[in-house]
């Protein structure tokens, strides 16, 4: 017999139990169960106000859960402790969200570049402020993945004069200059006009190739279907129906996903 | 009515025109980076969601903005000095009265751009593991205060011209040598009008520079 624990195979990154969020009186998100084992790719669907946003933004504490558990690395996020009632209720301090959202990078729906600085300087950011980097290596650091982006000829321009589809790819190698162990990306190419999703699209397929763990929130079924290991499909703050792409996006089996698919499936794939 | 200019008293004694624009300028300076680094922290401070930070932030706020520069001046002046046990000088009093109020009204000027700024540009800058203060410093801050300048520079006009109440005082600067001249020499007339003239000379390329900036900061966005 010996001591050491029987490794856990594939052991979630993250780990999402019973996870609530109310705004309000407003229950947004009904107890979110999830597990995001490393390299898994996981789109998120549903309809606009069904939670998908929401639940994105919980993972990386732009919204802190009403209550549940979410465990990055094996590790709890924040202190739990017990109420009067039985029901516990989770503490989380500022200092602990800043080290977890170092691990868990997030690209926006509105991209949310620092427009007083140029692309570079807005990838060179993170590394100067929060990584302490020199000023020299962070330069350095930065180019490589603007140059990632297909954007090393933009890096003294600023974000206002980029196109959107040119802003997105610079927030990508924003949030992959901080060395992110977990990706989340709110909905990357609904602003974008048509024309311009293309390219953002191929930036994170490209991502895809180097093994990343993502959690993608889209309206792009087609994309979803190339881009995903797992698909959830969300309604009404649960997970309604969740699989792989096959399962969820070609064969649902729920009402409710077969109504969506059939008002957004407006490519085939 | 018929007066007859003669500004040849007035002129008579540069020096000590030379002097009250000296102290004028030297309250300017003091009262321009006190008022506006206070106001700052004011500014932040109720913007903060610490009780015991806020409340006591608005409170200044709300007592400066609603209370009249020259009674605090006074008040710091001749009241002040019985509750302390040194003396006020009367650059101190003034300087004091005009910084404050100042910093109430920037403290507003400032709260009022950091709340303009996007909740996206705090959500940005906390994704990348931030803390609040370093948002602030980096992403914050650098935007609000581009779009605070022209506020900020009418505050410094509006500093400019307060200097003149530390004659209450008896502060030397311009409006105290306006004073004093036009008692000795009995000529109010020019002797008034050759102070308003020199805040003029000194304010107009200032208001003019105003213009300037809010124009290019117009063509930046």
């Amino acid at each position: 017999m010996t001591d050491t624990p029987t490794p856990v195979p594939s052991a979630p990154l993250l780990r999402v139990t019973e996870l609530r969020k109310q705004f309000g009186p407003a229950e947004v998100l009904k107890g979110i169960d999830l597990n995001v084992a490393p390299g898994d790719r996981i789109a998120i669907l549903g309809a606009s106000g069904s939670g998908k946003s929401t639940l994105l933004r919980c993972l990386n504490f732009m919204e802190k859960p009403s209550s549940g558990r979410v465990e990055l690395g094996g590790s709890v996020v924040g202190t739990e402790r017990m109420l009067r009632d039985g029901r516990v209720q989770t503490d989380y301090s500022e200092r602990e969200l800043t080290r977890v959202r170092q691990r868990v990078g997030m690209v926006f729906q509105q991209f949310n570049l620092f427009p007083h600085m140029t692309a570079l300087g807005n990838v060179m950011e993170g590394l100067l402020t929060v990584k302490g980097l020199a000023r020299e290596l962070a330069a350095t650091q930065a180019r490589v993945q603007l140059a990632r982006v297909g954007l090393a000829d933009k890096a003294d321009e600023y974000p206002a004069r980029l196109s959107g589809g040119q802003k997105q790819r610079v927030a990508i190698a924003r949030a992959l200059a901080m060395e992110p162990e977990l990706l989340l990306f709110d909905e990357p190419t609904s602003a974008l006009d048509p024309e311009l999703v293309g390219e953002v699209l191929r930036v994170i397929r490209a991502l895809v190739d180097e093994g990343r763990t993502m959690l993608l929130v889209t309206h792009e079924v087609g994309f979803a279907y190339h881009f995903a290991s797992r698909v959830l499909f969300i309604a009404d703050g649960v997970i309604h129906e969740q699989g792989t792409p096959e399962e969820v996006l070609k064969h649902p089996r729920q009402a409710r996903t077969q109504a969506f698919l059939a008002r957004h499936n407006e490519f085939n794939f | 009515m018929n007066h007859r200019w003669n500004f040849d008293a007035v002129w008579a004694n540069p020096e000590a025109l030379l002097a009250g624009a000296a102290g004028t300028l030297r309250i300017f300076a003091i009262c321009l980076v006190l008022g506006l680094s206070l106001g700052l922290l004011v500014g932040l401070g109720r913007y903060s969601k610490r009780k015991w930070i806020y409340l006591p932030a608005s409170a200044f706020v709300e007592f400066f903005r609603n209370t009249p520069v020259l009674v605090q001046i006074l008040w710091f002046y001749f009241a002040l000095p019985m509750l302390l046990p040194f003396e006020i000088s009367p650059l101190m009093a003034a300087a004091l009265g005009i910084s404050l109020n100042s910093a109430a009204f920037s403290g507003e000027i400032f709260r009022g751009g950091i709340q303009s700024l996007e909740r996206g540009q705090w959500e940005g800058a906390q994704a990348l593991g931030m803390t609040q203060g370093q948002a602030m410093r980096r992403v914050i801050l650098p935007q609000a205060i581009k779009r605070m300048l022209p506020a900020l520079t009418n505050r410094a006009i509006e500093i400019f011209k307060m200097s003149t109440l530390a004659s209450a005082v008896a502060y030397v600067e311009l409006l105290q040598q306006g004073k004093l001249i036009a008692s000795i020499h009995y000529n109010p007339i020019e002797a008034y009008a050759v102070i308003a003239l020199l805040f003029f000379v000194f304010l107009y390329p200032m208001v003019q520079a105003t213009y300037v900036l809010e124009r290019r900061l117009r063509q930046g966005d």
